[in-house]
C-alpha cells in the first residue's frame, strides 16, 4: 500500500492533467452537441494551435501571452472553416460533414508534416521547472497554470452559454433547429460560432500544454483519443459531463499509473469507461434515451 | 381591400422533386384573421414554411408590407415582423419557460423585452407560475401557450399559427380560439391553419381551402360555413 500523501499527490497530479483533457473534450462535445457531428479534425486543430504557440515562442512570446491572440485567431479560423468550407461542402448531410472534417484533418496534418517534418520540438519557459510546494507534494508550475487557465475558460464558457443571447441561441440550435430559425436565429452563423469556440478552446489547451509537453505533426491524436473517451463517458454533447469526465479520467489515469505501473496508466481509463457504460449507457450526464 | 399586409402570388414550393404548392394566391390585410383549411398533407405547413423562409420558394412572389420577402432567409423575415408559431410547438425543451420567451425577442422586439414579457405573462398567467420550469416538462397545452407567447415576444405584424389547437382538450380548444379572437381584437393580423373547421370559420374574417397545391375555395368565414362545396373539398371528392 502507498501512504496517503502519495495517493493524494497522485490525485492532485491527475486533476492537473485532467483539466487539459477536460478543455479538449469540452470543445469536442460542444461541437457534437450543436452541429451533431463528430469533428475528426479536432486533433489536427490542436496540433496546428500548438505549432502556432511554438512559433510565437520562437518569436519571443510566452504561450501564456500568445494565447491572447492565438485563441481569437483560432476562433476566427474555426468560424471561417465551418461557414465557408465544412458547411457548404457537406450540403447539410451529416455523413458528408464527417468526411469533410476527416479530409480536413488529413490536409492539416500533411501540410504540417511537409513543412516541419516529423521532428519533435519543445520549448523552454522560465517557469518550466518551477514547482508549487504544498508541503507534502510538489506540483509542476506549468500544469498548475494549465489547471487555473482551464478553470477560467470553463467559467467563461458557462457564463456565455447561460447568460448571453448568443449562448442561449447556441443551446437553442442544439436542441431545436427549426424553432431556432423561427425566432430569427441564424443557424448557419451559430454553427460557425460554435465551431469557432471549439477551435478557440483547443488553442487555449495548446498554449497551456506546450510548456510541459512537446509538439510534432501528430501530437493532437493522443489527446483526441482520450477526448473521445471523455465525451462518451460524460454523455455526448454534455458540457458539464466533459468537464467532470476530463478531470475523472485524469485522476483515474494517474491512480492506475500508481497502482499498476506507469505503462499501464491508460488501462484504468478503459476499465472505468467500460464500467460506466455498463451501468449508464448514455454516459454520466447524458440524457436518458 | 386597398391595403394588404401579406400578398402571395403564384407561389410554387416543395421538397426536392416533389411540388407541394402549385401556384397559390393569398392575401392578408392588416387586422384580419385569414384561415387556411385543407385535409392532411395538402401543404398547409409547407405554405407557412415557405412564408417564413424555411422552405425555399420555387417560383412566385411573396410580399410583406409591400416588400418582396420570397428570397430572404428566416432571420430577415422575422426581423420584418412575420412570425410563425410552428406546428408541434418547437419550443426549446431544456431551457426554462422564461429563457424560451426571451429568445422570442432574439431578432426583433429586444428593446421592449421586459414589457413584452410582462404582457405575455399577463396573457398566460400559467406561464408566469412556471417561468423557471424547464419547457420540456410542461403539459401539451402549456407548451402551446409557450409557443404562442414566444411568438408574441417578437412583436409580430403578422402571426402565423399552425394548428394551435392540435392535441388540446375540448375546453382548451375553446380557450385557444377565444385567445385568437382577443389577440386579433388588439389589432394583430393572424394567418390561421386549423383542423377545427367550424371554429376557425367562426373566428376568421376570410378563409381559403387548399387542395392539390392551390386555393380551391375562398370566402368570408360565414360564407364558407354555409357552402356545401366545403365538405366536398375537405373530403377530396
Ligand atoms: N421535409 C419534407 N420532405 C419531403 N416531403 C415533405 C416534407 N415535409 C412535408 N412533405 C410532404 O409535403 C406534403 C405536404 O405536407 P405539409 O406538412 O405541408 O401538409 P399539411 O397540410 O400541413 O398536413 P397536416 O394537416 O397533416 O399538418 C406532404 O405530402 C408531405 O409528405
Ligand atoms: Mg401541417
Amino acid at each position: 500500500m502507498f501512504s496517503p500523501d502519495i495517493v493524494i499527490a497522485a490525485v492532485l497530479n491527475g486533476l492537473l492533467t485532467g483539466a487539459v483533457y477536460a478543455l479538449v473534450s469540452v470543445a469536442l462535445t460542444l461541437v457534437y452537441g450543436v452541429l451533431h457531428i463528430i469533428n475528426f479534425a479536432h486533433g489536427a486543430i490542436l496540433t496546428a494551435a500548438m505549432f502556432a504557440a511554438f512559433f510565437a515562442h520562437q518569436a519571443g512570446i510566452d504561450p501564456l501571452l500568445s494565447v491572447l491572440f492565438i485563441a481569437p485567431a483560432f476562433f476566427a479560423l474555426g468560424y471561417a472553416v465551418q461557414r465557408w468550407i465544412i458547411g457548404p461542402a457537406s450540403h447539410g448531410d451529416d455523413r458528408n460533414i464527417l468526411l469533410v472534417t476527416l479530409g480536413l484533418s488529413i490536409v492539416i496534418e500533411n501540410v504540417l508534416l511537409a513543412a516541419f517534418r516529423s521532428d519533435t520540438r519543445s520549448i523552454d519557459v522560465p517557469y518550466g521547472f518551477s514547482v508549487v510546494d504544498l508541503g507534502f507534494v510538489f506540483l509542476p508550475m506549468p500544469r498548475v497554470i494549465a489547471f487555473g487557465v482551464t478553470c477560467v475558460v470553463a467559467a467563461l464558457l458557462w457564463a456565455l452559454l447561460t447568460r448571453t443571447d448568443t449562448g442561449k441561441a447556441i443551446r437553442a440550435v442544439a436542441k431545436e433547429k427549426l424553432g431556432a430559425s423561427l425566432v430569427g436565429i441564424d443557424v448557419t452563423h451559430i454553427y460557425a460560432v460554435t465551431f469557432g469556440i471549439g477551435a478557440a478552446c483547443l488553442a487555449v489547451a495548446a498554449c497551456v500544454l506546450l510548456p510541459s509537453y512537446y509538439v510534432n505533426p501528430r501530437v493532437g491524436t493522443a489527446y483526441v483519443l482520450v477526448a473521445f473517451t471523455v465525451v462518451v463517458l460524460g454523455g455526448m454533447g454534455s458540457v458539464p459531463g466533459a468537464m467532470i469526465g476530463g478531470l475523472l479520467i485524469g485522476v483515474v489515469e494517474s491512480l492506475s499509473g500508481l497502482y499498476f505501473g506507469e505503462s499501464l496508466g491508460q488501462l484504468g481509463i478503459f476499465l472505468i469507461f467500460i464500467l460506466v457504460l455498463l451501468v449508464r449507457p448514455t454516459g454520466l450526464f447524458g440524457a436518458r434515451a | 381591400m386597398d391595403e394588404v399586409l401579406l400578398s402571395v402570388r403564384g407561389l410554387v414550393a416543395g421538397y426536392g422533386q416533389t411540388q407541394v404548392l402549385r401556384g397559390l394566391d393569398l392575401d392578408v390585410a392588416p387586422g384580419e384573421i385569414v384561415a387556411v383549411l385543407g385535409s392532411n398533407g395538402v401543404g398547409k405547413t409547407t405554405l407557412n414554411k415557405a412564408l417564413s423562409g424555411v422552405v425555399r420558394v420555387g417560383a412566385g412572389e411573396i410580399r410583406f408590407g409591400g416588400e418582396r420577402i420570397d428570397a430572404l432567409a428566416p432571420p430577415a423575415i422575422v426581423a420584418a415582423g412575420l412570425i410563425h408559431v410552428p406546428e408541434g410547438r418547437r419550443i426549446f425543451p431544456d431551457m426554462s419557460v422564461q429563457e424560451n420567451l426571451e429568445l422570442g425577442s432574439f431578432r426583433r422586439g429586444k428593446p421592449n423585452r421586459a414589457a413584452n414579457l410582462e404582457r405575455v405573462y399577463a396573457t398566460f398567467p400559467r406561464l408566469r407560475e412556471r417561468r423557471g420550469q424547464s419547457a420540456g416538462t410542461l403539459s401539451g397545452g402549456e407548451q402551446q401557450m409557450l409557443a404562442i407567447g414566444r411568438g408574441m415576444m417578437g412583436e409580430p405584424r403578422l402571426l402565423i399559427l399552425d394548428e394551435p389547437s392540435l392535441g388540446l382538450s375540448p375546453l382548451l380548444v375553446e380557450e385557444m380560439f377565444a385567445l385568437i379572437g382577443r389577440l386579433n381584437a388588439d389589432g394583430l393580423a393572424i394567418l390561421l391553419v386549423e383542423q377545427n373547421v367550424m371554429q376557425s370559420l367562426a373566428v376568421a374574417t376570410r378563409a381559403h381551402v387548399l387542395e392539390n397545391g392551390r386555393i380551391v375555395l375562398s370566402g368570408t368565414g360565414a360564407e364558407l360555413a354555409q357552402n356545401p362545396d366545403l365538405e366536398k373539398a375537405y373530403l377530396g371528392m
